[in-house]
């Protein structure tokens, strides 16, 4: 007969941000403690409510299994000493011991425990050693600093096997088969029977013990109510399983604020609703965000929800007229003014002043396009990488990256062009730090760089500066978009490569898991900025070798996620000296390519058994190889393979086709294959032998023009 | 209102003080919180404390954000089990519908880095309005709390906004009279905010919070605990107003909050000390 268990902790609000780890230890620990026993659940289930947590183990024995431990002694005739010493450590007699072939056994029969006394030993071990992030001791027993800790105060403990209730004391708090429903709805107690009336009979008293079921209930809901205004929710399951945390009778609300608000950008808005309040925001239907919230309430209210909403509203008015008075203060200072302030805040203590740095990454921004680095014609244009909602410039018409000659001027020369976008790079670069001393990046951090982007917006900048402030932290982490405005490039790579270069410089590199100024993170944001534009950047000239090799590493990771063997990038990165990303990978996957036909996977072959009758023989002195012999004719054809490809994919690599560099190589392999089938390489006659050895030698260093085959697995 | 709390907490064995007469930038900061809160002594209050926190200052613009209004502080040790439904017993007293509002108790973990005080807790919402501040505290002064005591820290013009069901704080009725919060206290907030952010003398402020320091130290060296920690509440609210003036750099910020903190810590030291708590 197998039986269901019900555990219920309940507590005062438990954060709702904890919740679902909290289900999983409770599962594990269960499990754990179980397990010491011999007993497993066919099933264990967990819910979590801000007051409850619960779980429901099914299908459990009602003892566990009777085991039977064997001990081996001495033999029957050994002397009396060693016997003396087994009965010594076993604390039995002679009679007790059991004898087969002739050596003494002790069995112990240990029967069966109840599956109730387990689990009432397992339940305090379980809350003692509970993992909460924090924990807190509470009440009178508190005066001893020992007192129980839980995650708020802890305050009855439901634990039914079966119909049975499993008697526990921990803190002085007595497991019993009560419990309480809805704070507001349902104050009294309510009796639970078993495992299985316990989610039903709360249901009854207005908790919905399961999370999952509150989370669509929240999801469905307030999209509807999002419809039936007409609107579109703008969803966030972030939200969703938070508001779950919070109630155990979720109903979500729609309210409107006064559109006046809506002059806020709609990111801040759409942030002080999400973070202060756990609102839902909505969009109209052309997609820009309307004058709506819904907030989910923990009651079926009276009047229902009228004054919730109302409440709600009013707050939403006063976190929003606070940001609108954050963004008309901030407005009232120039950024050039802000940045002046950015002197008294310490980027590291090592390096400096955000003041100092700004003006290495406004060198370096003017730089890289002043090199050539950053070329009008190169990227992939302007305006891609948006986050939306791209403040418009003063002068709608201004073309982002145009200098607009004056009426009846000459045009614009590409010379003039590139100064321009060279003076707007370091501009940008000089306003792009200014939002961190606003009011509203105080206010909200993580809108660093958008809200920037607005300011140089109002105060007039050209857009293309704009969206260079507002995008040069950009791309954060895989996934995000990558800047391809010329201007937001060239800022966002002198931002992240300052960086890494500063860091690097003053001995604060990462180490093992720790990364504690993300530079990988900037590593591969600078990678993705090279890559995404297409930027010819010959990294060598602006970092060391230390730097080149940890983006090196970068690379791999980030290519192996792309999909690229890590063995080719290896076999590229083998031959040295490449510090053009662009054009390694371009090498790389004309590699990938390569391997993958008939002709890369013989040639592979042959480079490979070369390779190792080259590490077994040496590679002969050239003089001792002068072919002083007629060669076989697979051995001519192979000298006359070679003299043909190897200048071929000399002029490939020059002009950057590698496709071609592989396709000369190809023709190699039949001229191997061949030589390899009809000419022995280790000839008794010592000319022939070094001449041949000197022939592999020659073709293992053609194919190195494109790749350290010997890197390449397979 | 807060006759009505006072009676509700007095019935429930809280003596009732008197705001303590110095600016501080919440009831935490009354004595009647932080050194009473130490020790094992069963101790129950209630009292309003005016605060004052320079940076929340709106010039009068804002509906509810004020750089000078009162919060209604009840400190309970040995926390009680039932401190919850004593706390909502209160907000039934003072006329809050609980089937009509929303009550809920959101993550808030409270953490005062100038007192070497933290506690776990929430703060409580009314319709997504934070109405309270509900903490059990589990430090005080770096002292672990045995016994860990319960504070509710209520602001009441926010719950006065609710149960007047107006929209600004400066609209409140203040009587019956057509005397409201505005004719109070408007051209208070407006010269405030403009001394606090714009005016104030930083040289003089700068100045003060040295004197302060040094003189919590002079009364730290007498053994005196009260004066040193008042000296230490004067140190914390100028740095406040150093804040408000923004001239105190990032940087700076974590030396000031450390040097305020060892005032605080010292003069808990020294009360424990008094009387003879071991740490």
């Amino acid at each position: 007969m197998m039986t269901d268990f019900l555990l219920e902790l309940r507590s005062e609000e438990i954060p709702a941000r904890m919740q679902d780890k909290a289900r999983d230890d409770l599962a594990r620990l269960f499990a754990a403690e179980l397990g010491k026993a011999g007993l497993a659940a066919g099933s264990l289930v967990t819910y979590a409510t801000p007051r409850r947590l619960v779980l429901i183990a099914r299908d459990l024995p009602a003892e566990t299994q009777a085991v039977s431990e064997e001990l081996k002694g001495p033999k029957a005739s050994a002397p009396p000493q060693a016997l003396e010493g087994f009965l010594r450590k076993t604390g039995l007699t002679r009679e007790a011991l059991t004898e087969r072939d002739g050596v003494l056994y002790a069995i112990t029969e240990r029967p069966g425990r109840a599956t109730t006394d387990v689990l009432a030993e397992a339940i305090p071990a379980i809350i003692r050693g509970f993992p909460w992030p924090k924990s807190m001791r509470w009440g009178a027993a508190s005066a001893s600093t020992e007192s129980l800790r839980w995650v708020r105060p802890l305050h009855g403990i439901v634990a039914l096997f079966g119909e049975d209730l499993v008697e526990v004391e921990i803190a002085g708090i007595r497991s019993g088969v009560a419990t309480f429903g809805h704070r507001f709805h349902h104050p009294g107690q309510i009796t639970i029977g078993s495992a299985a009336d316990y989610v039903e009979k709360l249901r009854a008293c207005h908790v919905i013990v399961d999370q999952d079921e509150r989370r669509a209930l929240i999801r469905e809901r307030a999209t509807a109510l999002a419809a039936e205004a007409g609107l579109v929710l703008v969803e966030d399951e972030g939200l969703v399983a938070e508001n779950a945390g919070l109630t155990e009778w979720p109903v979500p609300l729609l309210g409107r604020f006064d559109p006046d608000f809506l002059s806020v950008p709609p990111e801040v808005i759409q942030l002080t609703a999400r973070v202060n309040q756990k609102y839902f925001v909505c969009r109209d239907a052309e997609g820009a965000l309307a004058n709506a919230f819904v907030c989910t309430a923990n009651i079926e209210a009276t009047d229902g929800g009228a004054q919730i909403v109302e409440g709600n509203r009013k707050v939403l008015a006063a976190r929003l007229s606070d940001a609108r008075f954050f963004y008309e203060t901030d407005l009232k200072t120039p950024l050039e003014t802000q940045a002046t302030k950015l002197a008294n805040i310490v980027f590291h203590e090592k390096l400096g002043t955000v003041a100092d740095k700004v003006d290495r990454v406004a060198t370096l921004a003017r730089w890289l396009v002043e090199e050539g680095i950053i070329l009008l014609g190169t990227g992939r244009g302007t305006g891609e990488a948006g986050g939306g909602g791209v403040p418009q410039a003063a002068s709608p018409a201004e073309a982002p990256l145009h200098h607009r000659p004056a009426a009846g001027g000459p045009p614009p020369r590409a010379g003039e062009e590139h100064v321009v976008l060279a003076d707007m790079a370091e501009r940008a670069a000089r306003l792009a730090k200014a939002d961190l001393v606003t009011g509203m990046v105080g206010e909200f951090p993580e809108l660093q760089g958008l809200i920037g982007g607005y300011y140089a917006a109002a105060q007039g900048e050209p857009d293309a500066v704009a969206e260079a402030v507002r995008d040069h932290y950009k791309p954060v982490g895989q996934g995000d978009a990558v800047p391809a405005a010329l201007v937001t490039v060239a800022v966002a790579l002198a931002d992240k490569l300052d960086s890494i270069t500063q860091f690097f410089g003053a001995d604060l590199r990462p180490s093992g898991s720790k990364d504690p100024f993300a530079l990988r993170r900037s590593a591969l944001g600078v990678i993705a900025l090279i890559l995404d534009n297409g930027l010819r950047f010959p990294l060598g000239t602006a970092v060391d070798q230390g730097v080149l090799d940890f983006f090196a590493d970068r690379l791999k990771v980030q290519q192996r996620e792309a999909g690229v063997r890590h063995d080719l990038i290896d076999a590229v990165f083998a031959l040295g000296g490449e510090d053009d990303l662009v054009r390694l990978l371009a090498r790389v996957h004309a590699l990938q390519a390569f391997v993958a036909t008939e002709d890369g996977t013989n040639l592979l072959a042959g480079y490979k058994r070369a390779a190792n009758i080259l590490k077994k023989e040496g590679v002969p002195d050239r003089e001792a190889a002068v072919a002083s012999y007629a060669p076989e004719p697979a051995e001519a054809a192979l000298i006359a393979a070679l003299d043909a490809a190897e200048p071929k994919a000399a002029a490939a690599i020059e002009a950057e086709d590698f496709e071609g560099a592989m396709a000369a190589l190809a023709s190699l392999r039949a001229p191997i294959d061949a030589f390899f089938d009809d000419v022995t390489v280790n000839d008794a006659d010592p000319a022939k032998r070094a001449a041949r050895l000197q022939l592999l030698d020659r073709v293992r260093a053609a194919v190195h023009t494109v790749a350290d085959f010997s890197r390449i697995e397979g | 209102m807060i006759l009505t709390l006072h009676d509700y907490w007095s019935d429930r064995g809280c003596v009732i003080l008197q705001p303590y007469d110095m600016e501080m930038g919440a009831g935490t900061f009354h004595t009647a919180t932080t050194l009473r809160a130490l020790g094992p002594d069963t101790w129950n209050a209630a009292f309003v404390q005016p605060c004052r926190r320079p940076t929340d200052g709106r010039y009068g613009k804002n509906p509810n954000r004020l750089q000078h209004y009162y919060q209604y502080q009840v400190i309970l040790k040995p926390s009680p089990p039932d401190l919850q439904e004593l706390y909502l017993g209160s907000l039934a007293a003072i006329g809050v519908d609980m089937t009509r509002h929303d009550i809920r108790f959101v993550e808030d973990d409270w953490e005062s880095p100038t007192l070497g005080a933290w506690g776990l807790g929430w703060e409580v919402w009314c319709d997504g309005m934070e109405v309270t501040q509900f903490t059990y505290f589990q430090q005080m002064g770096g002292f672990d709390m045995k016994p860990v005591a319960g504070e509710l820290t209520y602001g009441l013009e926010r719950l006065a906004m609710y149960i007047q069901d107006v929209d600004n704080v400066y609209d409140l009725a203040f009587n019956d009279a057509g005397v409201t919060y505005g004719d109070i206290f408007l051209e208070n907030e407006r010269q405030m905010s403009t001394w606090n952010f714009e005016v104030a003398d930083t040289a003089s402020l700068f100045d003060l919070f040295r004197k302060a320091a040094a003189e919590c130290e002079n009364s730290l060296a007498a053994g005196l605990a009260i004066p040193a920690y008042e000296q230490a509440i004067k140190a914390s609210h100028t740095f406040n107003l150093l804040q408000a003036r923004g001239v105190i750099s990032v940087a700076e910020r974590q030396a000031y909050i450390g040097r305020v903190r060892d005032l605080a810590k010292g003069a808990c030291a020294a009360w424990m000390e008094k009387n003879g708590w071991a740490a």
